[in-house]
């Protein structure tokens, strides 16, 4: 059975536009996704395209102006306001993207400890930054006086210390040269192989191939398909979706071919099918309603003409 | 580094002390001229009602005992020289020692400011988180309006009315004075002072709120949107843990900073309460020496007011750079 199950789920804001009219902007809709313990799934897609918004709606963290819709199960029952609350940072941790993450006045070690739900704080706080090489005075520092690669660690070190069972990880590469982002890469590998359940958040393709099992691929806010991490392989071939197939050939390692044309904007979707507009495959049948998630071949596509 | 750190303060201290010395220069340079060229005759306003029996000879004689008839410029190197030496001149209303004035009615302002100050920090800083923790409720629209009616209310209309409900209507409060009267002086007591001390300081205070309350609220609104917020949201801290270990101290900082910086506001404040309740203070001398043409008095309270006001933004600034640790710790990486 699954440990985080998202269905259908869909986040839209209320914006007031000019003077009092308001406007309802879509910005992820009917999202699947699935976590299995164990696993790591990276969820690739381009800015914007509200892949950290997942990570809050998972997490109940959204800002008071959000609608959301649809269901998140955790070990099979389903979430609601007040069990996301008693779930945050005991059973599920966010692990963020920078140092502004960390509060500026406070020590990072009693961050750290905060984290801390069952033993002696203390005691973990110096036993996990012994693990990650981070050394003890580093507990007395601010956050402004830590480096990337410490700050990546300290932020990481508040989710081992939680013994949470599933983790979200917010853009945790960018910025990081390739020694520190291959050693946080196999920290969340290490996550995995201990039972837990990695989501890893990330617009870059070619790090999360190295570690992570299952890829999930984003689009104006939804998952356009959820592939093995096996299929990303050769022309792509073994891929579903015309978008990740183009997103593919687009590496520089492969055939380096841009995708015309941009993502749309949350406030000017199109009716159909999302990625139509920039589709070599799209019919008019494509533009009429979005095509809904169906399984081929052990993955999952949101295409009507995928194979 | 302990060494180097308190290096770094006394060069903060010498070139803070450099700034205060020109500051009052130029005030002593700028206040003395404009005593200069006002309608007050120094002459006139020393002798008072006796003036009709003074001739213009006798006149002359004052002028030049005094060194009136010297350039402008003498004239001021002159009372300049006699101020570096720690003689401000002797009042011509009280008759004594300027230096001797403003010490005694310092005493009794501090005490009517320290009040206030304390009262309207404490009570803005926990209205303005009151206001930013239930943002756009109903508390939140009570703090607000009050903040913004009162912020707009000048302070000797607020005193006004308090002297009016709390003193003449209910007659809970003394109407005026720092102490009662037709009382011996050794027979006045502490309860008496406090007593007399009350309108005063909640006027004072009622107003300075403001300021304190909508800065914080906006600050902890700012806060509670932050990064490290959200993050610490997301790790299960909620409520109460959350604003006391994340909230608490990233506003209190700035809001003692401000309260610091607001004691010019405080003592322009004081003057117009002082006024007001006829309240023995520094104020209520400013006001006097003005209208009588006091001019020792006067230019003794505004070099003393300058010297308040930059202590005030000197400690604030001493506190942020003591308590915050960027600029505390900044030499250590």
């Amino acid at each position: 059975m699954p440990i985080l199950e998202v269905e259908n789920l869909s986040i839209s804001f209320n914006q007031y536009t000019a003077g009092l009219r308001r406007k309802n902007i879509q910005v992820i809709s009917s999202l699947h996704v699935t976590l299995e313990a164990g696993e790591i799934l990276a969820v690739v897609g381009a800015s914007g395209s509200g892949k950290s918004l997942l990570a809050h709606a998972i997490l109940g963290i959204l800002p008071d102006n959000a609608l959301v819709s649809g269901t998140i199960k955790y070990n099979g029952e389903v979430l609601n306001a007040s069990t996301q609350a008693s779930l945050r940072g005991k059973e599920i941790a966010l692990i963020p993207q920078s140092t502004n993450y960390l509060d500026p006045l406070m020590r990072v070690g009693n961050q750290v400890r905060t984290s801390v739900k069952t033993g002696d704080a203390t005691v973990a706080q110096r036993a996990v930054f012994k693990r990650l090489h981070l050394q003890q005075s580093v507990e007395k520092m601010y956050p402004f006086q830590l480096s990337g690669g410490m700050a990546r660690r300290t932020l990481l070190s508040t989710a081992i210390v939680s013994d949470a069972k599933v983790i979200i990880a917010d853009e945790p590469t960018p910025g990081l040269d390739p020694v520190v982002m291959k050693e946080a890469l196999n920290n969340f590998r290490e996550f995995a192989d201990n039972g837990c359940a990695v989501m890893l958040i990330t617009h870059d393709i070619e790090s999360a191939l190295t570690i992570a099992d299952k890829i999930a691929v984003f689009y104006a806010g939804t998952t356009v398909e959820v592939a093995p991490v096996e299929d990303f392989t050769g022309n792509g071939e073994s891929l579903r979706h015309p978008y990740s197939k183009a997103l593919w050939r687009a590496l520089p390692q492969n055939d380096f071919i841009p995708i015309p044309g941009s993502q749309p904007h949350p406030s000017a979707l199109p009716t159909g099918c999302l990625f139509a507009p920039r589709c070599t495959m799209a019919t008019p049948a494509c533009s009429e309603k979005q095509p809904d998630m169906q399984n081929i071949r052990d993955g999952m596509v949101r295409c009507m003409h995928a194979t | 580094m302990r060494k180097m750190l308190l290096g770094k303060l006394g060069i903060f201290l010498l070139l803070k002390g450099l700034r205060m010395l020109t500051l009052l220069i130029a005030i002593c340079f700028i206040s003395f001229l404009l005593v200069k060229n006002s309608p007050i005759d120094p002459i006139q306003a020393y002798i008072g009602a006796d003036m009709l029996k003074v001739g213009p000879e006798q006149r002359e004689k004052i002028a030049e005992y005094w060194g009136l008839d010297q350039p402008v410029m003498v004239q001021f190197l002159n009372w300049g020289s006699a101020l570096l030496a720690g003689d401000l001149g002797t009042s011509m209303i009280f008759r004594r020692p300027v230096a001797e004035i403003i010490g005694e009615r310092f005493v009794n302002s501090l005490v009517l400011m320290i009040t206030a100050w304390v009262l309207s920090g404490v009570i803005g800083f926990v209205m303005g988180v009151l206001s930013a923790m239930k943002k756009d409720t109903w508390i939140d629209r009570l703090i607000k309006w009050y903040c913004y009616t009162l912020a707009s209310t000048p302070t000797f209309w607020m005193g006004l009315l308090m002297l009016i409900v709390f003193a003449v209507w209910l007659g809970w409060f003394p109407i005026g004075l720092g102490v009662p009267a037709g009382v011996l002086a050794a027979d006045v007591t502490i309860a008496d002072r406090i007593e007399h001390l009350i309108l005063p300081a909640i006027t004072l205070s009622i107003i300075g709120v403001a300021n304190v309350a909508l800065h914080t609220r906006q600050k902890l609104i700012d806060v509670l949107a932050s990064d490290y917020v959200l993050f610490a949201r997301a790790r299960g801290e909620r409520g109460f843990i959350l604003f006391w270990r994340h909230g608490l101290r990233n506003v209190a900082l700035p809001a003692i900073t401000l309260q610091f910086a607001a004691f010019g506001e405080l003592f322009g404040g004081a003057v117009l309460a002082e006024q007001i309740f006829s309240y023995p203070g520094l104020g209520q001398a400013t006001v006097e020496a003005g209208l009588r043409g006091d001019v020792p008095l006067l230019l003794g309270l505004v070099i003393f007011s300058t010297f308040f006001v930059f202590a005030g933004n000197l400690i604030a600034d001493l506190i942020y750079y003591a308590v915050d640790p960027r600029t505390r710790e900044s030499r250590m990486i």
